[in-house]
């Protein structure tokens, strides 16, 4: 006997854990003498009030798919791959080799390359702690968190020496050449007879996104692979005794997990900054965690999810731009929504579970087969 | 008797859990100086009933008295003080303290432990002699035997001056003899007045032991009788509401070529502790060879090191071809290819994945089985639930969802589905370990027939398993073991079970 309906699971206790998180900002914003409902207005019309708006909420929502997706791919196998930034950081080091390197006549073959290099460099960049973890037990945690400090410093390390233009003060790569540009909204609407905005980042690789879900949820629940990698992530003495090799489900899946967060370089460094900067991932690997929490490690929650985090982190640029709400609690806001969506889940649902329980007991004592004795 | 107070009395006692009513309306009346078995199948009632008298759980309705006073019994603390003692399946004890400081715990007299242990250890000195109950109090828990950590908890319930004991499934750990010392012990405190309750689903200790027995089904007491007034299959027939087989119907064996060849095995686990002791014997087409033996004597990584999870040195030949038992080839995948199949003996963490669905648990460990794929790419699903439907029908399995997730089936049906999934893969060997542990008497006698059928097939059978009783009625050939050797080979028909409880012990005194 499940302890609640699926829909309660699946939309219920993200909706409630969501409004405990507004009303806790609501009290942190009007502490500082602002207007709660001014400050949701403006977030909400910032994020999806117009067209330009839209174009940055799904900018930053495919980041959060790639980031999402190589999170949730991990927690299938019960490994919790924090390294997703670090990911992210190599595969755009591996698009820009490839954009820079690779003399490409159109932006459509472009972009299968730069699929490859970043697909490539992240997994790479996973195999690593995923090889110390399978052979030597070194706790993929701490391997793939450092990982990301050593990616870091990496691309510093590069951008400055190896990959700056001569002559350019900045630490960044020279801009990619025109035809590795990837058509934004506005051009891959047009020919609809759509006019998107045009100064708004979103592209094409949110269609690549939406793939990888597809790909990914058919991965999980079609495959043997999948069917191999939840299995040991459920039990891993079960994993044995079926003959699943342990190693080499978590060298796999970190592999394929990297290479999805590594593809989010698609979105940032191809689509919309054209060029190789520091820090371009902005933390998007971290929010990848706190996404596939939300999404409850399904491709389409994961969409959900991303879409909202976009939504936020767009609306809450807005509202510090707008407003006197400055920019460090922006960052609260966003954070208390992580707490209450991601860690804070069984504050929420143990509550709701024994109110469903009481439901179902209050109308008929359902004489069922006793189970719960022991 | 019956115009006596009785030392412990329940009226009208229920729990729900939820949907699952766990408890419904019960009464017992247990006389002082009694033993009062409570019999019943796993999952109807009995833990959760004893789990109310001790404090764990609060009753949804119900009142509880103690020698004719009503009591209310909010936490443990409360049992105890109103006389309640309780011994558990699985001890509660500290492992690298000593027995002494293991019964003092938890009842100190004051901020300073010497004066309490030197009391305690005076008083455990009389309740020793009194009862039988012999330990040594310096001994480390941890360097003592199952049979004397159980007597240290029945110290610890004496030592809190507790009237009334309840002791849960008292003998899972013990060797016969440990057994029949523990029943005397019982006997000597009845002797002297104390009560005793005893929870088993073993109809043996009930008919051996108690004075008065209590039947429950499905959360219900089906019946309360003298011990004297009733038999075996009255209990049975109480316990499941039907009448039930206790013993398997068996041909005599058709022997065939021999199918698995063990020869001179050892293994070494991750401690670096030899478990298995370089054992050799043969298990023929058509055979059940049964395993005995306590739990933890070196039978579990047997079972592992055939069922291709852990790593052995010797030889062992599945119809003449070397295993190999240490390299690539040494995997689960391998063995179930070359004819192995294994009903692990722990289905929860091994042998069911049980967040999974019961289709996805039919192709576990089969995964990569051809009927099971659609092309190279994707595995077909459907496939896979119409023929977990099939398995469950045959099996009888219930309810017949392949949809369910595995852990809302009960014990029963899921070791139900595990044993259709590896008997139906059509091994030539099968591993079977502790099959019918906590699973109700109905599925154990439908196992059982499953068990002889796959022989009568001219298959080979390697069963393990704890319960004397099983391996005595299904075994065309009984091992013991004991300490990682095999203590000797005995036919079922010219033994019993206390010579092999002698082996079991390691004792090789008796042999023939």
């Amino acid at each position: 006997m499940e302890k609640m309906p699926r829909w309660a699971d699946v939309i219920l206790i993200p909706l409630i854990s969501l409004a405990l998180a507004a009303i806790l900002s609501a009290i942190v914003i009007a502490a500082i003498g602002e207007s709660p409902r001014e400050a949701l207005r403006i977030m909400i019309d910032g994020a999806m009030g117009s067209k330009y708006a839209w174009g940055y909420t799904l900018y930053y929502a495919t980041n959060f798919i790639f980031t999402g997706l190589a999170a949730a791919l991990a927690f299938h196998a019960k490994l919790f791959n924090i390294g997703g930034d670090g990911q992210a950081t190599l595969g755009g080091l591996g698009v820009a080799l490839v954009c820079l390197y690779i003399p490409w006549p159109h932006w459509s073959l472009a972009i299968l390359g730069a699929i490859a290099g970043s697909a490539l460099l992240g997994a790479a960049w996973a195999l690593i702690p995923a090889y110390l973890q399978a052979k030597r037990g070194s706790h993929i945690v701490i391997t793939t968190m450092m990982f990301n400090f050593i990616a870091a410093a990496l691309l510093n390390y590069l951008l400055v020496s190896v990959l700056k233009p001569i002559g350019v003060m900045e630490p960044a790569t020279g801009s990619f050449p025109d035809p590795t540009h990837l058509p934004n909204f506005y051009a891959m609407l047009a020919p609809f007879g759509i006019e998107f905005s045009r100064g708004a980042p979103a592209n094409v690789s949110f269609l690549v996104a939406i793939a990888a879900c597809v790909g990914v949820w058919a991965l999980i629940w079609r495959t043997r692979l999948g069917y191999q990698l939840r299995a040991f992530g459920q039990s891993e003495d079960g994993a044995k005794y079926a003959g699943i090799n342990p190693t080499k489900i978590i060298i796999i899946t970190m592999t394929l997990s990297g290479a999805l967060a590594g593809m989010m370089a698609l979105n940032n460094v191809m689509g919309e900054a054209e060029r190789l900067v520091l820090n371009a991932t902005e933390g998007a690997g971290f929010i990848g965690i706190a996404v596939a929490l939300m999404g409850r490690s399904h491709p389409f929650g994961i969409f959900l999810a991303a879409i909202l985090f976009g939504a936020l982190y767009q609306g809450g640029a807005i509202l510090s731009q707008d407003t006197a709400v400055p920019v460090q609690l922006i960052l609260v806001i966003q954070a208390l929504v992580i707490l209450f969506t991601g860690a804070l889940d069984n504050m929420v649902r143990m509550p709701l579970e024994r109110i469903f329980l009481a439901l179902r007991r209050a109308p008929k004592p359902v004489p069922t087969p006793v189970k719960a004795g022991e | 008797m019956t115009d006596q107070i009785p030392a412990i009395e329940l009226r009208g006692i229920s729990k729900a859990f939820g949907p699952v009513q766990a408890n419904k309306d019960i009464s017992i009346r247990v006389m002082p100086g009694t033993i009062h078995g409570i019999i019943g199948e796993n999952g109807a009632g009995k833990s959760t009933l004893m789990s109310i008298l001790y404090g764990f759980y609060k009753a949804d309705a119900g009142e509880i008295f103690i020698a004719g006073r009503k009591v209310s019994i909010p936490d443990s603390q409360a049992a105890i003080a109103a006389g309640i003692g309780m011994v558990f399946q699985h001890f509660k004890l500290v492992e690298n303290f000593t027995v002494l400081e293991n019964v003092v715990l938890g009842a100190e007299d004051g901020a300073l432990l010497r004066p309490s242990l030197a009391k305690a250890r005076k008083q455990l000195k009389q309740l020793s002699d009194e009862y039988e109950l012999s330990v040594e109090p310096d001994a480390l828990i941890e360097e003592i035997g199952v049979g004397m950590q159980q007597r240290v908890e029945i110290l610890k319930a004496l030592y809190r001056r507790a009237d009334i004991l309840i002791l849960d499934e008292p003998t899972g750990v013990l060797t016969p003899a440990e057994a029949d010392h523990l029943f005397r012990i019982l006997e000597n405190l009845k002797r002297e007045g104390k009560t005793i309750i005893l929870i088993t689903h073993k109809l043996r200790e009930i008919m051996e032991i108690t004075d008065t027995v209590s039947v429950m089904r499905r959360g219900e007491m089906t019946a309360t009788v003298k011990t004297a007034d009733t038999s075996p299959p009255e209990l049975a027939e109480l316990m499941v509401g039907r009448k039930v087989l206790l013993q398997v119907e068996k041909s005599p064996a058709k022997l065939g070529a021999p199918v698995l060849q063990v020869q001179n095995l050892s293994v070494v686990d991750g401690k670096k502790v030899q478990r298995v002791k370089g054992i050799s014997f043969d298990i023929r087409a058509g055979e059940i060879l049964g395993i005995a033996g306590v739990a933890g004597n070196g039978q579990s990584e047997l079972l592992e090191v055939l069922g291709g999870y852990r790593k052995g040195t010797g030889t062992i030949l599945l119809n003449g071809t070397p295993l190999d038992l240490t390299g690539a080839k040494s995997d689960g995948q391998t063995r179930r290819a070359m004819g192995i199949a294994h009903v692990p003996e722990d289905r929860q963490s091994e042998g069911l994945i049980m967040e999974f669905t019961a289709w996805e648990n039919v192709a576990f460990g089969h995964h990569n089985d051809a009927k099971y794929q659609k092309n190279a790419l994707f595995m077909n699903n459907a496939a896979i639930r119409a023929d977990t439907a099939d398995k469950m029908a045959r099996f009888d399995v219930r309810p017949p969802n392949p949809l369910l997730t595995a852990k809302n089936f009960s014990g029963g049906n899921q070791q139900k589905i595990v044993v259709a999934r590896e008997i139906e893969s059509n091994p030539d060997l099968l591993l079977i370990g502790q099959p019918t542990r906590g699973v109700d008497i109905g599925a154990i006698e439908f196992i059982h027939k499953q068990i002889v059928a796959l022989r009568d097939q001219g298959k080979a059978i390697l069963l393990v398993s704890v319960e004397l009783d099983e391996i005595m009625t299904l075994s065309d050939r009984i091992a013991v073991m004991f300490d990682g050797q095999i203590m000797g080979e005995r036919l079922p028909a010219q033994t019993n079970a206390r010579e092999l409880g002698l082996l079991m012990a390691g004792i090789k005194g008796e042999a023939a």
